[in-house]
């Protein structure tokens, strides 16, 4: 089975500062990492691997340096990987990015799943995955748990609808994003990394899909636009409730329940 | 020898600490006769939880007039003993006196009650931009506690030990006198360094109410590398090469499969890679990326050209989380894989610790006992677990007895000592005594006379 795994990079910490002024994130000295939702979607690939066999390759869209998390991805196990990189990317929202990842999609291999995140830790939207698999005319199935399977181009798998986990047939080629926390993401080897050579990534622009048209990419190709970005509001605030276990106890339930939490 | 807490006694107790901070007889929990070490049990006759220095120092006057022995205990996640009143009396808590008192940032100290936990602390200090370096596996324990064992940790390869960072101490003595041991300074040679002595006593000479711990700045890059070995002798055999490059990791640790997979079991979460039989976990800090990463790339070629199957860059906190926080519980999983255990928690020199690994399989296979163990390859402190599994009573005494004693007397001919960072207490004593011989115990004793000459504060520990 030939897997691709669509990936992203994101900042290493969750404590980004956002500019006041142009109400974007301060990218810049922030280092970057593979968001690691993507992780479990790269993991549940190459656990697939291992176990029926082909081969796993990944895909990101972003700036130049968004090479160095595919070559994070073949550290740790994918024989290589495209960057989606060109100016008239930029800006993307969650369709211009759908639309600019399925078109590179086309254009990078004949794969039998294609696996997604369920989310980034950056945008948080959940989407992308879903409009990928909207762009190329795939089925998509969301919040994957496990791929127990694959028979005559018919994968089964296990997905959770949050109360309830169900298990489905999906005709390939699909497009699944796989649930967080479902794995534990192998490490990227240092030895791998020492022998990785240049074909490893491979570049692509606009201008190797076959729809050219920049008005259909980055901000001009976006149908939302962002008013503003804030920080979620931080607090400090602690209480330590005293007393014995069972005041504690009660004075937890209390709260909680003015909290609207329960 | 010792008096009985009477109603005259208790009453006195109430009147000094309040009456929901004195707990007798039935009302103590079951759980405050023992520590994290099985078999050494006994049930205080009366709990107090003081909540200030004044507190402590008005119970250890009753208690010193009344001769009532007092035993002093913070969490309770010891494993020797110590903090078993095993001749009854009082039990001490000091759980409430859990404030961070204050953070210095010009003497660089930060000074706490000793009820703090040792994950509060590291929580508060990386909060503010700084890093206080002691870093035990068992992260709910208090500092009170930390001191009192002297904690190691796994950054002691580089950054030394607990009694490395306190800086000063007040503590009431046996006879309800308050004291200030030490102060905010770098250096003292004013005299014995009666800090240092309170320092890993074990609560047996003075009772520690307020700490001033030294912190460094929060090292603002780190990295740690997970390296896979073919078996463990050429795992630990790495460890002094590693020494020679002269580049020192905050911490090496190793690993077996076998431990990782008790860890598994025991967190419901995969480890990252079992494929091998033995790990070395290494960890390096610093304060520019070149900088670590540039260490980091000459121990990993290192480990290649000797023998590693590979070397596993663990750059994210999502990957260190996955690999640390097994190696966090490696204790309570090696206990959950068995009914009962003890443990050896040897100090080797570095040189040695292979040596000690190779003899501990060795007993395992010849008295058909599982001897798990993990431990800090980068300072010699190995812990070493004798597990009970299936065995009867008699049995599994007389395999302990013969375990600690081959073990202990093998780590003697090596030149190392019976406790690395947990302490003596109740359950090592015999062992100390028996490595020490008589003049070092005599002087034990004779410190302790000095300190708490009707021997009322934590009785029957470390030389006694």
């Amino acid at each position: 089975m030939n897997i691709l795994v669509c990936i992203k990079q994101v900042p290493g910490s969750n404590n980004v500062e956002v500019d006041p002024v142009t109400g974007t994130l301060k990218r810049s000295g922030v280092k970057s990492k593979m968001n690691p939702y993507d992780l479990y979607a790269l993991e549940m690939a190459l656990s697939l691997q291992e176990k029926i066999g082909g081969t796993v390759e990944t895909l990101t869209m972003g700036p130049p340096q968004a090479k160095d998390i595919i070559v994070e991805s073949v550290c740790m196990g994918a024989k290589r990987g495209f960057v989606l990189s060109d100016r008239n990317f930029a800006g993307a929202d969650v369709l211009a990015t759908a639309y600019t990842v399925s078109q590179g999609i086309r254009i990078c291999g004949q794969y039998d799943l294609i696996i997604c995140g369920k989310q980034t830790t950056d945008g948080d939207t959940a989407q992308v995955g879903a409009e990928v698999a909207e762009y190329l005319g795939y089925p998509n199935v969301s919040n994957v748990l496990s791929v127990d399977g694959m028979k005559d181009g018919v994968i089964s798998l296990t997905a959770s609808l949050d109360e309830e986990i169900v298990k489905m047939t999906v005709k390939t080629p699909c497009v699944i994003s796989a649930d967080g926390d479902i794995n534990t993401p192998r490490l990227p080897s240092y030895k791998v990394k020492q022998a990785i050579t240049e074909d490893a990534v491979t570049f692509l622009s606009m201008q190797d899909f076959s729809d050219k048209d920049a008005e259909h990419y980055g901000l001009h190709g976006s149908a939302t636009q962002v008013e503003r970005i804030f920080p979620p509001e931080k607090t400090k605030e602690r209480r330590v409730l005293e007393g014995t276990a069972e005041e504690q106890t009660a004075a937890i339930f209390d709260l909680v329940c003015r909290q609207k939490l329960i | 020898m010792y008096n009985k807490v009477t109603s005259a006694d208790l009453a006195a107790l109430k009147q000094i600490l309040g009456n929901e901070f004195v707990l007798f007889g039935d009302e103590i929990n079951p759980d405050y006769a023992h520590d994290e070490l099985g078999g050494v049990e006994k049930m205080p006759e009366v709990l107090v939880r003081p909540g200030c220095t004044e507190e402590i120092a008005a119970v250890m006057k009753l208690a010193y007039e009344r001769e009532i022995p007092v035993t002093v205990r913070g969490s309770g996640t010891g494993l020797v003993g110590a903090a078993v009143p095993v001749e009854g009396g009082i039990l001490l808590e000091t759980k409430r006196l859990n404030k961070i008192l204050e953070l210095d940032k010009e003497t660089l100290t930060v000074t706490v009650q000793p009820g703090v936990l040792l994950m509060e602390l590291a929580a508060f200090a990386e909060e503010n931009d700084f890093m206080y370096p002691p870093d035990p596996g068992e992260k709910s324990a208090t500092i009170g506690g930390n001191i009192s064992t002297n904690a190691g940790g796994m950054r002691a390869v580089k950054s030394g030990v607990t009694r490395d960072y306190v800086r000063a101490l007040t503590v009431v003595t046996p006879q309800g006198e308050i004291l200030k041991l030490g102060g905010k300074v770098a250096k003292n040679s004013s005299g014995y360094s009666l800090k240092d002595l309170v320092v890993g006593s074990e609560g047996t000479l003075a009772i520690i109410c307020e700490a001033v711990l030294k912190v460094v700045p929060l090292p603002k890059v780190s990295l740690s590398l997970l390296v896979p070995f073919p078996d463990m002798k050429s795992a630990i055999e790495a460890v002094p090469k590693i020494f020679g490059s002269k580049i020192t990791p905050t911490a090496i640790e190793y690993m077996s499969r076998d431990t990782i997979l008790f860890s598994e079991d025991y967190l419901g979460k995969k480890f990252p890679d079992t494929k091998s039989d033995a790990y070395i976990l290494l960890t390096f800090d610093g304060n520019t990326d070149i900088q670590v990463e540039s260490e980091m790339k000459v121990i990993a070629d290192l480990c290649l050209e000797i023998g590693a199957l590979d070397v596993f860059i663990l750059d994210t906190d999502e990957r260190k989380k996955s690999v640390w926080s097994a190696r966090g519980a490696f204790l309570e999983a090696i206990k959950a894989s068995t009914t009962e255990m003890d443990e050896c928690d040897v100090v080797v020199p570095v040189n040695r610790v292979d040596d000690f690994i190779k003899f501990t399989h060795a007993l395992a296979k010849e008295l058909n006992v599982r001897i798990p163990s993990f431990g800090h390859a980068g300072d010699g402190n190995l812990h070493v677990y004798i597990c009970r599994d299936a065995l009867g009573d008699k049995e599994w005494e007389n395999l302990l007895n013969t375990c600690f004693d081959r073990m202990y007397k093998k780590a003697e001919e090596m030149g190392g000592l019976v406790s690395g960072e947990h302490g003596i207490g109740y359950a090592k004593k015999g062992y100390i005594k028996k490595q020490y011989g008589e003049t070092p115990i005599a002087l034990m004793q004779g410190i302790k006379k000095v300190f708490d000459p009707k021997d009322i504060l934590n009785p029957g520990k470390v030389c006694f």
